[in-house]
């Protein structure tokens, strides 16, 4: 199912508002809304299971205005970051729920099947008679899921679904997740504020800030290439150094960067803690070691440019200065941007 | 061997000399001011024999007031109740200005003392209060009168089940109502299969604890009630009326009634707590209670 977002508003008296998002779902891709709390893309998701109204704007799955259709008769799949599950059901009674609630009258034997299946689909088969408050979270965000596949919805909607999970439980159900909607092929929209759940999990990453889409695109399109600071900050560590545009190029202490497109003025270079080398032989920004610290792979070294700049990179762990050695600092795939 | 470095408390805090007169304080306490004048009304109701206590719960007037005071619960209870569930989930799962002053307002009964409900009872509904002329043309009797007593029972015993359940509604939260829309529950299904469910304890709990406060209920009642014996004396009335006549032995037989009930009320207040009323979903306490699960049919 295609779904299309028309210049959606939504205005609260919070912070969480949506200004006007245009975005086009296609059928069977699996889509995550990034940014950071308060960007409105929990807002957004709920907009499109019509668990919210839009102020203003349209939203169509297919060629129908969802618009209006209330959540029950919308045909979305929504699972909670909290999951909740109805804790006075077993784990089958909670996935059999839509299905007896349905208009689509079921038979007993026919849900029975279905439970049955769908706890095959995300490994819980024997846990069918135990209640939500027996279970791990992890298993508990499996059963929310089979819960919200059960009424065989048109859209998988998914808010923070891994948030509250730790760190090795929440790497290996997003991997789990990926394997399930390629089985499925279900169109699937999910909201997280982790970008490496992003990257790792969506073929498409729309990145929200303050209810304003600032980019979207494949994973590898918007780390390659970040449209602004926000984006480059948001996606991962960067550094970041003031410098003055002039004539296509970014000066900083010195040292002149490409800078296609830019318009003349303050700027700022931003780049990756791991694009940078540390070198004696006068090539880049000169700067002084402050401080190395130690990482299991690495060393990350932080670093004061003469002009007074903190600059973090990342060396081997055979890198061997120390506090207070002088060097420069040869920067690699610099990001040129107007001054924010 | 006992515990190296004897005489010292096992924990902070735990002074044994401290922990004994602590509890004697309290234990003798709850002697004089509960458990005694409770063992007085048993042994006072039964102090001219088994047969005159017989006699006294069994004249007319002592009938009557016990079947008004039923009847009164009967009425009052269920419509707080009602009332109770619609306000929480007002409150809990809508919002709307003016919210934290309808919690203050539902409370109000709580901190104001019924005979001040009883005597504005009067100025609405008597004879020169505010409605009490067109209400005479009508001929309505709500002043001493059964319906007088419901109502002024109904003010003192409003916030009990709402009380109970904001709580933990609002723990709660929405999620779970949310889920079960988007699951395609209507409104009705949603409340009585998830709601409903997850409050039930609670809920049970604000019903008793009401309904023991709408029997005992005295101070507004008596103001209201016009105390007309045979008529509108509700227990706790009638049991006054008898210590004025100098019935003692009569006056405590129906108290006794009175303290039966409680006593009934709190082992099934005490019950319900052991089920987990008030309390945060226990799922096995809910896996006990609930109904047969239908994957157990055959």
């Amino acid at each position: 199912m295609k779904i299309r977002l028309d210049n959606v508003v939504k205005e609260f008296e919070t912070f969480r508002a949506v200004h006007g998002v245009s975005l086009d779902i296609d059928s069977g891709e699996l889509v995550a809304l990034l940014g950071p709390s308060g960007s409105g893309k929990t807002t957004i998701l709920r907009m499109v299971a019509g668990l919210e109204y839009a102020d203003a704007g349209a939203i169509y799955f297919g060629d129908e205005n969802a618009t209006e259709i209330p959540v029950r008769d919308r045909g979305v799949g929504f699972v909670f970051q909290h999951y909740a599950l109805f804790p006075h059901m077993t784990v089958g009674e909670n996935i059999a729920f839509g299905m007896k609630v349905s208009k689509i009258k079921r038979s007993p034997q026919a849900i029975a099947a279905r439970v049955k299946e769908l706890l095959d689909l995300v490994q819980l088969s024997g846990l069918k008679d135990r209640f939500p408050g027996q279970i791990s979270g992890g298993q508990r965000q499996r059963v929310a899921l089979a819960r919200a596949l059960a009424v065989d919805p048109r859209v998988l909607l998914l808010d923070e679904p891994f948030g509250a999970l730790d760190a090795n439980v929440r790497r290996d159900l997003r991997r789990w997740l990926r394997k399930i909607h390629d089985e499925l092929g279900i169109t699937t929209l999910f909201v997280t504020h982790d970008q490496e759940e992003a990257l790792d999990l969506a073929d498409r990453v729309v990145i929200l800030n303050k209810g304003k889409i600032v980019q979207e695109g494949t994973p590898e399109a918007v780390c390659r290439n970040p449209a602004d600071a926000f984006v480059m900050n948001f996606l991962g560590d960067a550094n970041r150094l003031e410098a003055e545009i002039r004539g296509g190029k970014a000066h900083v202490d010195g040292v002149a960067f490409e800078a296609d497109g830019v318009a003349d003025g303050s700027g700022q270079i931003l780049f990756r803690p791991a694009d940078v080398s540390w070198r004696e032989d006068g090539q880049g920004i000169a700067a002084r070691i402050v401080r190395v610290i130690d990482r299991p792979d690495s060393r990350r070294v932080l670093a004061m440019t003469e002009s007074g700049q903190a600059v973090e990179f990342d060396t081997a762990p055979e890198f061997t200065h120390r506090r207070g050695d002088a060097g420069f600092l040869d920067i690699r795939r610099p990001r040129v941007y107007a001054a924010a | 061997m006992a515990h190296p470095g004897k005489g010292k408390p096992p924990r902070v805090g735990d002074n044994p000399v401290f922990r004994r007169v602590l509890l004697t304080f309290v234990l003798v306490l709850v002697g004089l001011m509960i458990v005694a004048p409770l063992v007085v009304i048993g042994v006072e109701a039964f102090s001219k024999g088994v047969a005159y206590f017989g006699a006294a719960i069994a004249h007319p007037d002592t009938r009557h007031a016990i079947m008004l005071t039923v009847i009164t619960a009967l009425i009052a209870v269920p419509i707080n109740t009602a009332f109770g569930v619609a306000a929480a989930w007002a409150i809990t799962k809508h919002d709307f200005p003016g919210k934290r002053l309808l919690i203050v307002i539902i409370e109000i009964p709580f901190s104001v003392s019924p005979i001040v409900a009883g005597v504005a009872y009067l100025f609405v509904f008597g004879l020169q209060g505010l409605f009490g002329h067109a209400l005479q043309t009508m001929e309505i009797k709500i002043l001493f009168a059964l319906p007088g007593i419901v109502l002024a029972s109904m003010f003192v015993t409003a916030p009990f089940v709402a009380r109970e359940l904001i709580p933990l509604m609002q723990a709660q939260g929405r999620d779970l109502e949310e889920a079960a829309t988007s699951l395609g529950a209507s409104g009705w299904r949603t409340f009585f299969s998830v709601t409903l469910p997850n409050i039930k304890w609670a809920l049970l709990y604000g019903v008793v604890l009401c309904n023991s406060r709408v029997m005992g209920e005295f101070g507004a009642v008596s103001v209201v009630s016009g105390n007309i014996r045979g008529q509108t004396n509700t227990l706790p009335l009638h049991i006054e009326l008898l210590y004025h006549d100098y019935n003692a032995a009569g006056s405590f037989a129906a108290a006794s009634i009175l303290a039966g009930l409680a006593i009934v009320t709190l082992v099934v207040k005490v019950a319900l707590e052991r089920q987990g009323a008030g309390r945060i979903q226990r799922p096995s306490a809910l896996a006990g209670a609930d109904t047969v699960t239908p994957e157990v049919k055959p």
